[in-house]
């Protein structure tokens, strides 16, 4: 296998990246983003707290048992995480955090459907093995020393290891998301007269439903 | 003849402006609520392309999650990032003609406990909002659920979601909740047995006998709890008792529209003959109060039983979290000492919680060396409380009556633990360093966390002696 890390030269259809293992269930987007990182007004800066209770102790000293910690895997780009990936809170600071460490790819049984929307909306595959299968990669990963490579191939939609091949599916959808880079926005916009009809049989049907935060508010602010 | 439908399926149609493929439509959505953190990174990206907010009218804010609790009449955010998000908040709904409930707004609270007290929450409509426990409106039959940041931006824009339509899964639990055993009880055992991906891909619908005897506000801590077993929704068929409920509240539904309104609230429930992907069945009379034992929803035991043994395909998550929580298995949580007690957050900071607290703390003491918190969910959660004398009875018990907001659910403001305390909390998720580093938490009732205030410790709120109402 060749080593040339990161998406392919050409499209993103192929990404080789060196692939770090954190074998921890459930692990919640609290977690990945701690509450003291989301009081910004941007998204920038998030990659100082991405696992930041994992990364560092209570003293804010570096842990350096923990992998992300260790010098041969400050490259990483995919991470093979454990079930429910992303749990918990919406916050899509957990995603933009792990973009901005460098994570391109997460490979997990399953993830957190919140977190997974927010994936495709930034961007960050996520990648959904069968447990049996994912157990095999995580064991491989942990076997290695050093970051283990891994092809996320979306033209054959598998997952390469040095010693594995495991097929995984995305829908078409996110699929074309993640390779076009859609501005989901601009394609609904495409959409805009028929929000408009919608809304207006909507609201005939639903009066009470027109407005309803402006009415409201206005009510309980003359009480 | 059409197909029979669920109430999930018959909420998703009325919503559906289009199909976009055969997993994605584009869904309409009635009401969008907003918070001070998840929301500016959406205005921004509006801005920056020039877009517009599609549907003012259709959007809420308040500012809940970084707000101070202190119990003093002008309230001050002095972390500096933390009001410049109250400001932007403030800024961006002003621009945009939204309304908001600002920080010293006196009706000010947390979003899932504000929206539906004023009647915006109506059965039949889509409400989401940039969190997680947006599932909490399905109580009233509405579908709630939780969107990200970029989410956010689009249903600015556009008033709509591209929804990836979920699966069916139907929760029944007959049966009749024994003295002292509460909705929060109930939804802890359902997580427990079902796991904390045990809804994960599905909308589901609580029915049965129990669900029916619940009251409203009861059921809001069902749905909002729901969101911990993986769920993305969770739909109680509006019965009589839901509708009175809203009625009340939404005094602008009235004439020929209330008899319109009726009408198709009444046709919002599962049809007999349609197919849910999945089924439960709980037993309610089965219910003992529950009492997390690790670091997620679903590590949760009856106060009467032991912390579990690590083995099989759980030991390793299980000593993960055992050593967090400084537990160890077979110990039983009865007697375990707490230094702090939180009674709030959208669970659990409505009227009936609150009443429920004052129930136990009448003529006790908070036990010395805990500092116990009480945070109404709202500026009109905590106005009822004080003219019923609630707050009395908490303040001469030595429990804090503070000002609305999430507060310690998620400990984003000034109300932090320090390391290794360990709390009784009314809340939602005892994640890892959710309420602070290193700070444990155990989730359980109002009711079991008051007793374990005036016990010092953990402890089984039926073994108190105090009279249920
Ligand atoms: S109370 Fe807790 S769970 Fe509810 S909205 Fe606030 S932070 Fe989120």
């Amino acid at each position: 296998m060749f080593v040339n890390w990161g998406w392919h030269m050409t499209d993103k259809s192929l990404l080789v990246g060196a692939a770090a293992a954190i074998k921890i269930d459930n692990l919640d987007t609290d977690q990945i983003m701690p509450k003291q990182f989301l009081r910004g007004l941007d998204k920038s800066g998030l990659d100082k707290g991405l696992l930041w209770d994992l990364r560092y102790d209570e003293l804010g000293q570096t842990r350096s048992n923990f992998i992300l910690n260790q010098p041969e895997y400050s490259k990483v780009t995919v991470l093979i995480a454990g079930a429910n990936f992303g749990c918990g809170s919406s916050r899509e600071h957990a995603v933009w955090g792990l973009l901005q460490f460098g994570i391109q790819a997460v490979i997990a049984p399953s993830f957190g459907e919140i977190f997974y929307s927010n994936c495709m909306n930034n961007g960050l595959l996520s990648v959904m093995l069968p447990q049996a299968l994912l157990d095999a990669l995580m064991a491989e990963a942990l076997q290695q020393t050093g970051p283990m490579t891994v092809e996320i191939d979306l033209e054959e939609m598998v997952v390469r290891s040095p010693a594995s091949r495991s097929e995984f599916m995305l829908s078409d959808r996110h699929r074309a998301m993640f390779l076009d880079g859609t501005d989901m926005i601009e394609s609904t916009f495409s959409h805009e007269v028929d929000i408009a009809v919608f809304s207006e049989i909507h609201w005939s049907k639903y009066p009470w439903l027109r407005d309803i935060a402006s009415r409201t508010k206005e009510r309980i602010d003359t009480l | 003849m059409t197909a029979p439908r669920t109430l999930y399926r018959k909420l998703l149609d009325s919503h559906t402006v289009t199909r976009l493929d055969d997993q994605n439509i584009l869904l309409f959505c009635d009401l969008h609520l907003m918070n001070e953190y998840t929301s500016p990174q959406a205005f921004s990206g509006l801005l920056d392309r020039k877009r517009d907010v599609a549907m003012p009218g259709q959007n809420v804010a308040t500012v809940s999650h970084i707000i101070p609790t202190d119990p003093v009449r002008h309230r001050i955010i002095l972390d500096p990032a933390s009001l410049q998000q109250a400001q932007r908040l403030k800024s961006n709904c002003k621009q945009q003609g939204i309304p908001l409930f600002d920080t010293n707004d006196e009706l000010q609270g947390i979003e899932h406990i504000i929206a539906p007290e004023h009647g915006m929450i109506r059965p039949g409509m889509v409400a989401i909002c940039g969190d997680s426990h947006t599932t909490t409106y399905g109580a009233l039959g509405a579908l709630g659920f939780g969107i990200g940041t970029s989410e956010v931006e689009h249903v600015l824009a556009t008033q709509t979601l591209v929804y990836r339509t979920a699966s069916d899964m139907r929760i029944r639990v007959d049966g009749q909740l024994p003295l002292w055993s509460t909705a929060k009880d109930l939804v802890l055992m359902i997580i427990g047995r079902i796991g904390a991906q045990g809804a994960r891909g599905y909308v589901l619908e609580f029915c049965g006998s129990a669900i029916n005897a619940l009251s409203v506000e009861a059921r809001f801590t069902l749905c909002n709890m729901a969101v911990e077993a993986g769920a993305r929704g969770a739909l109680i068929a509006p019965d009589a008792k839901a509708v009175d409920y809203v009625l009340q509240r939404a005094t602008d539904i009235d004439g020929p529209q209330r008899e319109s309104a009726l009408e198709y609230w009444s046709t919002l429930y599962s049809d007999s003959d349609a197919l849910f992907d999945c089924e439960h069945v709980f037993d309610a009379s089965a219910v003992i109060p529950q009492v997390t034992w690790g670091t997620s929803p679903d590590q949760v035991i009856p106060i009467t039983a032991a912390v579990p043994e690590a083995i099989g395909a759980q030991r390793e998550s299980t000593e993960k979290a055992l050593s967090y929580t400084k537990l160890s298995p077979g110990m039983v949580l009865e007697g375990v000492a707490v230094q702090h007690v939180f009674i709030g957050s959208c669970t659990n900071a409505r009227i009936e919680d609150l009443r429920q607290v004052a129930n136990i703390a009448r003529g006790r003491k908070v036990s010395p060396g805990v500092r116990a918190m009480v945070v109404p969910g709202s500026g009109a959660v905590r106005q009822q409380a004080e003219d019923e004398g609630i707050a009395r009875i908490l303040l001469d018990a030595g429990f804090e009556w503070r000002k609305p907001g999430c507060s310690m659910c998620l400990a984003m403001n000034n109300d932090v633990l320090a390391d290794g305390q360990r709390c009784a909390s009314s809340t939602n998720r005892n994640f890892e360093g959710r309420q602070g580093r290193g700070a444990i938490t155990h989730l359980m009732s109002p009711a079991m966390a008051a007793a374990a205030a005036i016990k010092g410790c953990i402890t089984d709120v039926r073994q108190l002696g105090v009279a249920h109402d």
